[in-house]
């Protein structure tokens, strides 16, 4: 009986839950729609574990940005824990993600927060392309051996540098197994539009500091505004989705939305290095029945460089 | 001249002469000449290092961790001998505890040196937190630094109220011996206070200084890093600060003896017991090195062979076996013999000993952040590789020469070997007092 209970009560919050998210999930198109019906029109949704259902139309209200007055860079957005995929079974090693990181995040120096790796674990096995950035750990090993919380973890699963708090001791960067982290070992030479606004951590390289750590920061200055973080939405060949592992649904540049644990599921996600037990926020799908030719990403692939130095 | 007399005669600081004075001026110039190449790197950044994203500690930490693993020498000397009730050791404290403080300073330096943002010093005060081992490190490195000072001024009390009678002559100097002896007079309740304070911070400062140097290797040991990665990296520091301070202690005595001509207090007896106690040090060292590089090549995993192939046979094998076999099992074979114990054979086998120390401290650090997880890509060429720049390689000269800058100042204003307690130990104290009185 009472364990009855307990599932359906669980069942309804879990609905609830799932109900008051829907309105977030890529349906900007029908929640305009919304605006212009009167109050009797129903309109469809779709929840994340795939029924439709039908819903007054003057229920369902937009959610507009996440930031709120209250909003602190330190603890993040309410409610969500984000989640990334890279499906390596897509990755060509176009490089566009590189591209559009290294010019968003103002990145001058010679090692990009976002990498893509020739990889191949031994000499019979496959080679393949691996993206990498930051992997948000949720025991993040660089955030324990801070000695100034200048890298924190915030509630929904980011990890961020305050570069006005950072020492430069660069123990983060020997603790990261994911050689993710970045130093700025002069002072960067960046474009006019890096030192634009006030400094904040949601924004990182914006402006980067001389003596600190960089890296990637899950892009919030995106998410902030709905938006996906700029390398998912500029890779052509959608190896990256970005969700919220709340909604349990992941969208890639495209705008195809997917189910996390399905996809996770089918595809045989795993996570890099587990092992480590740093549990990452970011799942690779293995690179297995490839429509791309691994050769093709060879024309790209410079193993000396990851930031291209414009011409003068 | 009545052996009293004699002793204060002997063993009271004396001027520099011609050759102090140029080897003050020596350093000076090398510590002026960093000054100059932190300046640059303050100005510019850490890029002036050879230090990139990859090897992304390089000399300086190194440079730290020599620093620090020199400074338990204090605590071995002074704590551990005295304590043990061992009686030949007390011409050799002082020395050892001026050596610790030096190093233990220039650790604190070093570290700092290493900051890409040395203006936010005071956030570790401001922002500390006790999860990381930076702060565990800060903690117990100004408390070591503290006890360590203790630890030389206390014994130095009765010694401040010889030297300034002895120095009346000189009312300057005589006034600051006379502050700085606190109102010695040798009172029964001065000696009890004092016999027992020196006792105490004995006892106190031998878990700091394993702390001290625990925590350094924790440094390391806290990360994945193959190379690191490792639950013997504590005592296998531990036991290897002993190596490098117990040689720092030869090599400074042979050099204090020949200058101030104090054979008649450090004697060959002592440099045979430092050299029998180097040889067990050695031994106890080499034995955490087989632990060490042994159990990970046998079990050769992907990660640990790609560091130790490269330790063995690859680009850093010239110089790690230079430091194992030149650092360590040479200095065995040659102590094992009394011949190789005299002062003159056993003064250049303990600066191999703190040679080799110096460098094993670099092959732990770099060659592990080279071999990373995932592989070195995307970056340029020469960031696979690491050698500390000219600047980089001044700046650490000068932090080597602060310490002997501080060393020399010191050993010129304090008596090297402790007056009062060897008067004591050779029992021409209390008598001589009361004939001349």
């Amino acid at each position: 009986m009472q364990e009855d209970k307990k599932k359906s009560r669980r069942k309804f919050f879990e609905l609830g839950i799932k109900f008051g998210l829907l309105a977030s999930v890529g349906t900007v198109a029908v929640a305009k729609a919304f605006d212009d019906e009167d109050n009797s029109e129903m309109v469809e949704l779709m929840s994340t574990d795939g029924h439709i259902m039908q819903v007054p139309a003057s229920e369902v209200h937009d959610m507009g940005h996440n930031q709120h007055d209250g909003y602190d860079p330190r603890v993040g957005f309410p409610d969500k824990k984000f989640v990334m995929v890279v499906d390596l079974a897509k990755c060509k090693n176009a490089l566009k993600c590189q591209e559009s990181c290294n010019k968003n995040h103002y990145i001058t120096g010679e090692n990009a927060w976002l990498k893509v790796y020739k990889m191949q674990e031994s000499e019979k096995t496959a080679p393949y392309f691996m993206p990498t950035l930051c992997q948000h750990c949720d025991k993040p090993p660089c955030v324990k051996v801070c000695p100034v919380d200048a890298t924190f973890k915030r509630q929904d699963g980011i990890v961020l540098i305050d570069n006005e708090r950072c020492i430069g001791c660069r123990f983060c960067m020997a603790a990261c197994p994911y050689s993710t982290r970045v130093f700025n070992w002069n002072e960067p030479d960046q474009p006019e539009a890096a030192h634009s606004g006030a400094y904040t951590p949601d924004h990182t390289g914006k402006p980067s500091v001389k003596g600190t750590v960089d890296k990637c920061d899950f892009c919030p200055h995106k998410i902030d505004m709905g938006e996906l973080p700029h390398c998912v939405s500029a890779c052509p060949n959608d190896v990256y989705s970005f969700g919220d592992i709340y909604e349990d649904a992941v969208t890639n540049g495209s705008g195809q939305t997917f189910k996390l644990s399905e996809l996770l599921k089918e595809r045989s996600g795993h996570r890099l290095l587990e092992g480590l037990g740093t549990e990452p926020s970011v799942y690779y799908l293995p690179p297995t029945e490839r429509l791309v030719e691994f050769e093709e990403g060879m024309e790209n692939y410079t193993e000396f460089q990851s930031v291209k130095k414009s011409e003068e | 001249m009545k052996p009293y007399d004699k002793l204060i005669q002997d063993l009271a600081p004396q001027k520099f002469g011609m050759r102090g004075k140029i080897w003050v001026a020596f350093l000076l110039v090398v510590i002026l000449a960093a000054l100059y190449a932190y300046y640059q790197q303050f100005d510019k950044g850490l890029i002036i290092t050879g230090m990139r994203d990859y090897a992304l500690w390089g000399v300086y930490i190194s440079n730290f961790v020599f620093f620090v693993a020199i400074s338990l020498v204090g605590s071995l000397v002074t704590a551990i001998l005295r304590l043990s009730g061992v009686k030949w050791s007390t011409p050799l404290t002082r020395i050892s505890e001026v050596i610790a403080v030096a190093a233990i300073i220039m650790a604190g330096l070093t570290i700092i040196i290493d900051m890409g943002r040395p203006d936010r010093i005071y956030y570790i005060f401001l922002h500390g937190r006790l999860q990381s081992p930076i702060i565990w490190d800060v903690l117990v490195i100004t408390t070591y630094l503290l006890i360590s000072i203790l630890l030389l001024y206390y014994p130095l009390l009765p010694d401040f109220a010889i030297l300034k009678k002895h120095f009346s002559n000189k009312p300057k100097l005589s006034k600051w011996y006379g502050k700085l002896s606190l109102k010695w007079s040798g009172t029964k309740k001065q000696t009890s206070i004092y016999n027992s304070s020196i006792k105490t911070l004995s006892v106190l400062i031998i878990p700091v200084a394993f702390g001290i140097h625990t925590v350094t290797a924790w440094l390391f040991a806290t990360t994945y890093r193959p190379g690191w990665d490792s639950t013997n990296f504590g005592p296998y520091f531990i036991a290897g600060a002993f190596v490098a301070g117990a040689g720092a202690v030869v090599v400074i005595m042979f050099v204090l003896r020949k200058i101030y001509h104090l054979e008649n207090y450090i004697t060959d007896l002592h440099f045979d017991k430092m050299g029998k106690l180097l040889v067990l040090l050695c031994l106890v060292y080499l034995y955490f090195n087989v632990n060490e590089y042994l159990i990970p090549a046998y079990k050769s995993t992907n990660e640990e062979s790609a560091h130790l192939e490269e330790l063995f046979f690859g680009g850093y094998a010239p110089l790690f076996w230079t430091v194992i076999i030149g650092g360590l099992i040479i200095p065995v074979i040659a102590l094992v013999f009394p011949k190789g114990r005299k002062p003159v054979p056993l003064f250049i086998i303990a600066l191999l000993v703190v040679l080799g120390a110096w460098w094993k401290r670099y092959i732990i650090v770099t060659p592990t952040l080279l071999h990373p997880f995932l592989p070195i890509q995307g970056v340029p060429e020469s960031w696979r590789h690491y050698f500390p720049t000219p600047l980089e390689w001044t700046i650490t000269f000068g932090t080597l020469a602060s310490a002997l800058l501080i060393m020399t100042l010191l050993f010129r204003y304090l008596p090297i070997i402790p007056i009062h307690e060897t008067a004591e130990e050779r029992g021409i104290l209390e008598q001589d007092k009361t004939e001349t009185l």
